[in-house]
């Protein structure tokens, strides 16, 4: 249905002015203030600046770099082993079994729960009285140990732990999705062709799931650099910065200093990545190349 | 189209793994392959969960892991005492109100870019993706200020409008996807009898997008029950609280009451999780069935 008239403009418009004040202004908005001296709390600093924030950021700033590091080191993690464990859960529940509904129904359920709500049940996992470890101290399992989320041996994997939680059923999700599109008879093809469960796995599932891969984890990457509220509320980017991610970096800036052209430099920073981390993914990926 | 009728129960396609089936009850291996992950799996899902209702029932100070007889002191303590209750009521109308425009833009502009081809249709897709990589979190600062000067602050309408300007991008690819499965011929043949568009699209269209409208409303629904920093920045008044607002606050100062915690989070996980058992399989068949793809 070719047209040229107005109805599919009239169709996106609410859409085009909710994007255009609340995303588009915001970011051009943020731009701006990036080249600015702007702290509310001392007003007859604010002014123009120039890449001042810039050089700051870059050369001054130990803490931009750490905790630009911690961020990547927290995407890679997260999205590896997400990846991996809902591959192996998709693979699962996609089989034929007893009770499957259910069990799609009942490990799925993490993904609906909010990042404070995953918090709060973390926090009563790991509490150092009448947590988990020391539940399975007294069955004679291990050692009471001390607070995981205070240790900064522990912190990492303990939050990293925690987000797996919450995070591997969207992966589980849009594989047993992309799965449930392979038609049988490649595998029926593959067997006759003597291809054993795991020859099968690698030469027809995996070629198939590449783009639902490549999308999902490059989604996935782009929403755990910026994730907030999880990592604000479990560790608050503790202990000493330990896990202060870039986003957290910039909350802390903007909204505790009042630090905005400063915090707005820091924003454009992380922005800057993400477009060009995603772009270069899609290239080395080939994404939709197959189609 | 079949596709999006069939329940998701139903693979479309043999489970790729599964042995021929005569085979399957004596396959060893299947026990290692499939049970022992599933309820390790299962394990890690729900103990979280079940040491959530335990402390949320215990009496205060027990540590019994089976608590009998259990105890509503909790609940009694959040809901009516710090003010759950009306937390309750805030996040409900705020995400009723998301699900509700989310589903209704997202339905207009999916149906505009399936079935038109108009100048800009190309920026406007790119520019729904882009919308991906803005951080919702570092959109804070200038955010405030166009709240502060609509004065849309502390107010519920502020938030709903917040909520629906970041997922509408998202819901309205997937919703994109999900009207291109209708076949259009049967739009074009209601349209060929006589009908209008619009009559066409009621009658015809929109009947076929009930799983489509459940899950994008659904995912409306949870995305604005759940948002956390939006709620924690433009409604700083305790009348205006949000369920995870309530929750940041109760993890803070009540740090030692484990029981009031526990029983909040229950009131906040049960409606959303509750939702989401539901609506997942609805997600899973329309995702599969070419959504992805766009």
């Amino acid at each position: 249905m070719r047209t040229r008239t107005w109805a599919p403009y009239a169709l996106i418009a609410p859409t085009l002015l909710l994007m255009a004040v609340f995303l588009v202004y915001p970011i051009a908005s943020v731009g701006w203030f990036s080249l600015r001296q702007h702290t509310v709390t001392q007003p007859w600093k604010n002014g123009f600046i120039g890449f001042e924030n810039f050089r700051r950021m870059l050369f001054d700033d130990p803490l931009f770099w750490q905790s630009l590091v911690f961020s990547a080191k927290w995407v890679v993690a997260e999205v590896g082993l997400q990846l991996v464990l809902g591959l192996i859960l998709a693979l699962i529940v996609n089989e034929t079994f007893i009770g499957r509904a259910v069990a799609r129904a009942l490990v799925f359920s993490p993904w609906a729960v909010s990042g404070v709500l995953t918090t709060g049940i973390w926090i009563l996992l790991y509490n150092p009285s009448t947590g988990v470890f020391q539940q399975l101290a007294q069955w004679g399992i291990g050692d009471p140990g001390t607070s995981v989320l205070g240790d900064p041996a522990t912190v990492f994997p303990a939050t990293v732990v925690t987000e797996l939680w919450r995070g591997v059923p969207f992966f589980a999700i849009l594989l047993l999705a992309d799965l449930q599109t392979i038609p049988g008879d490649l595998y029926e093809a593959a067997s006759v062709d003597g291809a054993g469960r795991w020859r099968r796995f690698i030469s027809v599932t995996l070629p198939h799931l590449r783009d639902a891969i490549v999308l999902s984890t490059l989604l996935r990457a782009v929403w755990e650099f910026n994730n907030v509220d999880l990592i604000y509320t479990l560790t608050g980017g503790g202990p000493a910065n330990q896990t202060t991610t870039l986003p957290l970096y910039v909350a802390r800036k903007a909204v505790d200093s009042h630090d905005f052209g400063y915090g707005s430099a820091l924003t454009m920073a992380g922005f800057v990545i993400l477009l060009f981390f995603s772009i270069l993914y899609l290239r080395l990926s080939k994404f939709g190349s197959r189609a | 189209m079949t596709q999006t009728l069939t329940r998701a129960e139903t693979p479309v396609s043999p489970p790729p793994t599964a042995p021929p089936r005569r085979k399957k009850h004596r396959d060893p291996s299947r026990f290692v392959r499939l049970h022992l992950p599933l309820v390790l799996y299962l394990l890690f899902t729900l103990i979280p969960f079940y040491w959530m209702l335990v402390f949320a029932l215990r009496p205060a100070g027990e540590t019994a892991l089976v608590p009998w007889p259990i105890t509503f002191e909790h609940f009694d303590t959040v809901w009516n005492g710090i003010g759950f209750g009306l937390f309750f009521q805030n996040s409900l109308i705020i995400a009723l109100g998301t699900l509700v425009t989310v589903t209704v833009f997202a339905l207009m502009g999916g149906y505009a870019l399936a079935r038109f081809k108009f100048r800009g249709q190309r920026v406007f897709l790119l520019a729904l993706l882009c919308t991906q990589f803005i951080p919702g979190a570092m959109m804070l600062i200038p955010l405030f200020v166009i709240f502060k000067t609509a004065g849309l602050l502390n107010s519920l309408t502020g938030l709903v409008v917040a909520d629906t300007a970041f997922q509408l991008p998202l819901a309205l690819i997937l919703m994109s996807g999900f009207v291109r499965n209708v076949p259009v011929e049967l739009e074009e043949a209601a349209m060929v009898d006589g009908c209008s568009r619009l009559r066409a699209f009621f009658a015809v269209t929109l009947p076929q997008l009930r799983p489509a409208l459940v899950a994008v409303g659904s995912f409306a629904f949870i995305g604005a029950w759940n948002n956390f920093l939006f709620a924690l920045m433009f409604a700083s008044k305790q009348d205006k609280f949000t369920l995870p607002v309530g929750l940041s606050y109760a993890l803070g100062e009540f740090n030692t009451d484990f029981g009031a915690l526990a029983a909040g989070g229950v009131v906040a996980a049960v409606p959303v999780v509750l939702v989401f058992a539901v609506v997942q399989r609805f997600l899973v068949q329309g995702l599969s069935a070419g959504a992805v793809k766009g």
